[in-house]
């Protein structure tokens, strides 16, 4: 954790496939460093040999039989596709 | 009868639909009156199948005709956060992404509300994606507070408790990421309870932070919420983090486990920041128990009082980011108009979906998730987890269940922390750590300010012990008859 919180805004909105406005870049910027700014307190705690946690559940290693089940019908599974034809979901043309 | 039956707890209705006094029809036709007279004020609901909900009271009322009532809740209707899935109901997380979303499939909690005779009944409204802490990063409107119109309902679950205090339904589910059950159940002066990691299932809830979610109810009166937990709970093999927990008899405990108990108070938790009424009605709480035998004991939790809120928006927003990724506009959700080819599909369909809060947070969780940060901010704060977790842990050993205010504020104005996203965390202070740790908490009214805006009493107990929680909620809940205030709308 850097003492001057580094935010490549481009960078990230880009792997996070997300087109930000230049005004919500302004806003983020601003908002984002307060908020890593505050986060930075986290370095003052002592971690040595602590095992990070995952979630606060006691089970582990949770193991489904492999057994087909029934599932959504085809008609179910499209109903919410942004466009689709025939059986199938609709995309712009991806290889050229 | 329907001014007579608003505000009646779900067990005194239950109790009426049992000796034939009111019928299933009767009861959701008065909460769709309720919410005609009040909800264009409220604003609790985003939707409501009026016509399917008819149809089930119907069907429950010759299930009892028949002698074949399923339980205390069959014919009661209880209302769904926005996020709950209901086989062929909207569901939109109250945003642009999911406007024209509708379910293919019921979630699990409300398998179990169907199963039980219990009639699903309407969509409430709820932050976007469950990320707020007042209703007001809602992409269609803001809910109201019932209590101050002027003022927030808390968040994120803000419809699921306004639906409740204003009269509209006996009860509702919510769910709980960093205290989204109880913080608008503190705000609006009910009860809201988060279970234990583990014990209700997820399956058919929109996903926020999965190492944080809970789904639980939000009540009148403790021994409601005892109610519908026994419906929800229990292991569910499509949840891979269900616990296989005994699912007790909750109501049955309520009066079968009696104090007196020893209770903790975190120092913490009662120190700056923290509004001087809702100290002093916590205060007064703690005396009451003090009076009844209970053992007061002082805690500490340094570490989940001045570590929980930066360790959780790590946490909440990686988790986030991730879950979020699957709103691409490729096979649900919004796509874009105006996108040429596929990677312009996931941009402009999440820029165009998406409201400033998730952006927010799925940028920050994208950062603190890429390469160079992981380990400084992500495995660091899963490590400071741990510590928060262990710390509970300790003070738990001697203590049945700790004691604090639930909100350090009561309700807020419309707008006013909405600029300040840093502020409007802060108000979850409270509650965030009992999700970091996994822990059950309730909150439950414990008194009104001089402005007459509720206040909420946070108890918070061991993992799996719902039943303990509950009945020292009860014992105080029973002493007071601040449920039995409404507010006027």
């Amino acid at each position: 954790m850097s003492t001057q919180p580094d935010l490549n805004l481009d960078y990230v909105a880009n792997l996070a496939r997300l087109a930000l406005t230049e005004e919500e870049k302004r806003e983020f910027a601003r908002q984002l460093g307060d908020i890593l700014h505050y986060v930075e307190k986290l370095r003052q705690v002592d971690v040595t040999g602590v095992e990070p946690m995952a979630h606060a559940s006691p089970v582990f290693n949770v193991w489904a039989a492999d057994v087909a089940g029934p599932g959504l019908s085809v008609e179910a599974a499209l109903r919410n596709a942004p466009a689709r034809r025939d059986d199938t979901i609709v995309v712009p043309k991806v290889v050229e | 009868m329907a001014d007579e039956i608003i505000h009646q707890p779900a067990a005194r209705l239950a109790a009426l639909l049992a000796a034939g006094k009111l019928s299933s029809l009767e009861l959701v036709q008065a909460c769709l009156a309720r919410k005609r007279a009040v909800d264009d004020r409220v604003q609790a609901f985003n939707s409501c199948d009026e016509a399917a909900a008819l149809a089930a009271a119907q069907a429950s009322d010759a299930r009892r005709a028949a002698g074949q009532a399923r339980g205390p809740l069959d014919g009661i209707p209880v209302g769904l956060k926005d996020a709950i899935a209901v086989e062929g109901q909207p569901l939109t997380c109250s945003s642009r992404m999911l406007a024209n979303f509708v379910s293919p499939y019921d979630a699990t909690v409300t398998q179990k509300l169907k199963a039980a005779g219990a009639i699903p009944l309407g969509r409430l409204n709820m932050d976007e994606f469950a990320m707020g802490s007042s209703t007001e990063n809602s992409a269609f409107r803001p809910t109201a507070n019932p209590w101050d119109l002027t003022r927030v309902p808390g968040g994120s679950s803000g419809g699921s408790a306004a639906a409740v205090a204003a009269g509209e339904l006996p009860l509702t589910l919510g769910s709980d990421t960093g205290g989204s059950i109880r913080q608008p159940a503190a705000l609006c002066g009910i009860v809201g309870l988060k279970p234990t990691y583990g014990l209700v299932s997820r399956y058919g809830l929109a996903a926020y932070a999965s190492s944080l979610d809970q789904i639980g109810p939000l009540a009148r009166t403790v021994e409601d919420a005892a109610l519908l937990l026994g419906v929800i709970a229990g292991h569910d093999p499509r949840d891979s983090t269900s616990f296989q927990a005994e699912v007790p008899d909750y109501r049955a405990g309520l009066a079968a486990r009696k104090g007196p108990w020893r209770l903790g108070v975190p120092k913490e938790f009662f120190g700056a920041g923290l509004d001087p009424e809702v100290s002093a009605a916590a205060k007064r709480a703690l005396e009451f128990y003090r009076q009844h035998g209970c053992e007061i004991r002082e805690v500490s939790l340094p570490l989940a009082a001045e570590y929980a809120i930066a360790t959780y928006y790590l946490i909440a927003t990686a988790e986030a980011s991730s879950n979020l990724a699957r709103y691409d506009g490729i096979r649900y959700g919004h796509r874009s108009a105006a996108a040429k080819d596929a990677i312009d599909i996931y941009t402009r369909s999440r820029a165009e979906g998406f409201g400033s809060e998730v952006k927010r947070r799925i940028i920050l969780g994208t950062h603190v998730l890429s390469s160079g940060y992981y380990d400084a901010y992500y495995l660091r704060a899963q490590k400071v987890r741990t510590l928060i977790r262990n710390e509970f842990a300790a003070v738990l050993r001697d203590c049945d269940a700790l004691l604090s205010p639930t909100s350090p504020v009561p309700a807020f104005k419309l707008g006013e922390k909405s600029a300040d996203p840093l502020a409007m965390y802060l108000t979850d202070i409270y509650t965030i750590s009992v999700n970091l740790a996994g822990l059950p908490g309730i909150s439950i009214p414990c008194g009104f300010t001089g402005g007459g805006l509720p206040i909420g009493l946070q108890l918070i107990g061991r993992p799996f012990d719902e039943a303990g929680l509950l009945a020292i909620a009860h014992a105080y809940e029973q002493a007071h008859e601040w449920s039995q205030r409404h507010p006027a709308l």
